[in-house]
């Protein structure tokens, strides 16, 4: 199913629409609120652009340091080529020691892989302990947001599943009372689990620690009462020193919900006495962006989702239109990547305005990323990307007399026409959205009249 | 041929030229680093108190179980280090000596040392982190040069009580961790 016409799905529901719309640009002005309290913002960016940089153009000597070093500090290093790869280490990690349920803190990566499903398969139950993300496992969703998994939800949506799950009063929608609920319920979990799964924001190749990030400490909460912590990182995420955090540290929560760090920044050097560290390098298509020159630098994300708060397609359609494990515009030019056949709508889910562009914390230039994967795209099939309404516009552009007639056409049109026809569930641009008032005369027709 | 073998291969068939690593300068830093402090870790939803107003602190809130790894702070009737965090599974209080804290955002580090069993600041219902005054630092960066040869087996910045917003961006305090987080200016 394509970006338009899962975007229209999610439309239906206007006022919740025009809430996650709302929503969402709050968080963004959150953003822009903390970000223009540090006068060295730009500055920042800059850094951790360059050292993301730096990252890419020598990404086989930081991970075999990050390698030999963590190896050193008694961790477990494995590595997986792919997806596949990745679930059967974490499996085989699990038989090792006879482990029948984990807890799993936010990690996009997991998700990428369809861990989940891998390990329930095999009769292992997964708790995922990020609230959001508990939400929707219990609703059986993927997050629709990388870092609000739960945002397209209501609390209304929610008390119903946790009266359900969690015997929660019946229509008690409470955020309070639904979140105290789900932190006994976890908690119990976390007593429990043997085995704990993170993803990972950062691992430092100087020192071959890795960094967790959270509000809720539910990966702390996980790991320091399991025996064994399986740590899940892209290869991307390596940088190169300890003192490079302090950059990367201080754009993530900015960036990503507005506030100036998040509550717990935990830092995993080396296991406790009697406990196991593990961790899983994994490439599944990141070594093949690498090589592409024009969009290797979407591997500088460090998973903000400020983008996605920015988008005015992404607020507007909602995380699952986009149909990957990241949405929003940083997905759009990361999920082709992966899938070119199954991801071709989304590079043409952007009005290509640049926002994203301007609020990524690495600089990461988005929009134009989005407009080459587009050239890519119709190169490759040119009937793979267009839609009807493109296609028509294909036609005009080619021949100059019918781009004359159809413009004049068009400013007549625009104004007899019926909304019902503009409105057309064939003009899936048309939806949501009215269109300017057209102008009496072309810019041609005023240049005749008005030339000196 | 190994995984790590082909990943590593696929990453240098491409590779670039090198490059330099790009130096961090240094960055003003705020003047008043305790107002700034105070003022960043109300806004992640912590409180100040100092050293004189911490025992009538303590006694209003009539905790029993409580834990205590600081040096600076004195409170009687505690209970014993467990060598399993299992057993902590009812605390209500922990306190804890922070080394090192950065105005701009209010996170507080500590490592095995301060926190000797690693699950401490998590599963305990309440927090108390101290701090000298003369080690707050500027932001991040200063944290990281004082911090950046120690080898830590576990650390950890902490800046606030546990949170979420999960549910309609609507903020809770009290999602898995600490329901509240006090730190004690010495």
């Amino acid at each position: 199913m394509s970006h338009p016409s899962k975007a229209a799905e999610f439309l239906k529901d206007q006022a919740k629409s025009h809430w996650h719309d709302e929503t969402l640009w709050f968080v963004r002005d959150k953003r822009d609120k903390i970000s223009k309290s540090i006068p060295e913002w730009e500055n920042l960016r800059t850094l951790a652009s360059g050292l993301k940089d730096y990252v890419l153009n020598n990404l086989d000597s930081l991970l075999l340091d990050f390698e030999a070093n963590a190896k050193k500090n008694g961790i477990h290093v494995h590595w997986a080529v792919d997806a596949e790869e990745h679930n059967q280490i974490v499996h085989s990690i699990l038989e090792k020691h006879d482990c029948k349920a984990i807890v799993k803190s936010k990690s996009i990566l997991t998700e990428e892989c369809h861990l989940n499903p891998y390990l329930e398969k095999r009769g292992i139950e997964v708790v995922d302990t990020d609230l959001g993300e508990r939400i929707v496992q219990f609703l059986q969703q993927p997050p629709s947001h990388i870092v609000l998994p739960a945002i397209h939800l209501k609390k209304a949506d929610i008390s119903k599943i946790f009266h359900e799950k969690l015997q929660t009063e019946k229509g008690n929608e409470d955020p309070t009372y639904l979140t105290h609920a789900a932190r006994l319920h976890l908690r119990e979990k976390f007593l429990k689990a043997k085995v704990a799964i993170t993803g990972v924001n950062f691992g430092v190749a100087e020192t071959g620690e890795f960094v967790v990030c959270t509000n809720e400490g539910n990966a702390d909460m996980g790991v320091h009462l399991a025996d064994v912590h399986i740590a899940c990182m892209g290869i991307e995420k390596i940088i190169p020193r300890r003192k490079d955090l302090g950059v990367f540290l201080r754009l993530l929560a900015r960036s990503a919900t507005g506030q100036p760090i998040t509550n717990y920044n935990s830092h995993f050097r080396s296991p406790e006495p009697g406990k196991e560290i593990h961790i899983v390098l994994l490439d599944n298509g990141r070594t093949r962006q690498l090589a592409r020159d024009k969009f290797k630098n979407s591997l500088k994300c460090i998973r903000c989702g400020a983008c996605m708060n920015t988008c005015p397609i992404y607020r507007r359609s909602g995380g699952y239109s986009y149909g990957s494990t990241v949405p929003g515009p940083i997905g759009s030019i990361l999920s082709p990547g992966i899938d070119v056949k199954k991801y071709s709508t989304l590079p043409f889910a952007s009005t290509l305005c640049g926002s994203c562009s301007d609020v990524c914390p690495v600089k990461i230039n988005i929009h134009e990323q989005l407009y080459e994967w587009r050239q890519e795209i119709t190169k490759a099939n040119p009937d793979l990307a267009k839609g009807m309404s493109m296609k028509m516009a294909s036609g005009i552009f080619t021949s100059p007399l019918a781009y004359k007639i159809s413009g004049s056409l068009m400013r007549k049109s625009l104004k007899a026409l019926p909304k019902s026809i503009i409105y057309n569930p064939l003009n899936v641009w048309g939806k949501e959205r009215d269109l300017p008032n057209p102008p009496k005369e072309s810019f041609k027709e005023w240049y005749k009249k008005n030339r000196p | 041929m190994s995984s790590r073998d082909q990943i590593i291969q696929a990453i240098q068939k491409v590779k670039p030229d090198n490059q330099t690593l790009p130096e961090i300068p240094e960055f003003r830093v705020p003047e008043d680093l305790l107002a700034t402090f105070i003022l960043s870790i109300e806004g992640n939803k912590g409180q100040v108190v100092s050293k004189e107003d911490f025992s009538s602190w303590l006694k209003e809130k009539g905790y029993s179980k409580i834990l205590s790894n600081s040096d600076r702070l004195e409170v009687s009737n505690l209970q014993i280090l467990p060598s399993d965090p299992h057993e902590l599974a009812e605390l209500e209080l922990a306190i804890l000596d922070g080394q090192w804290a950065s105005a701009e955002n209010g996170a507080i580090w500590l490592d095995d040392t301060q926190l000797r069993l690693r699950a401490i600041p998590f599963i305990t219902e309440h927090l108390v982190i101290t701090i000298p005054e003369s080690n707050i630092l500027g932001n991040m960066h200063q944290a990281y040069d004082k911090i950046g040869a120690a080898h830590s087996s576990f650390g950890v910045f902490i800046a606030g009580p546990s949170k979420t917003a999960d549910i309609e961006q609507s903020l809770v305090i009290g999602a898995h961790g600490a329901k509240s987080l006090t730190v004690v200016i010495v």
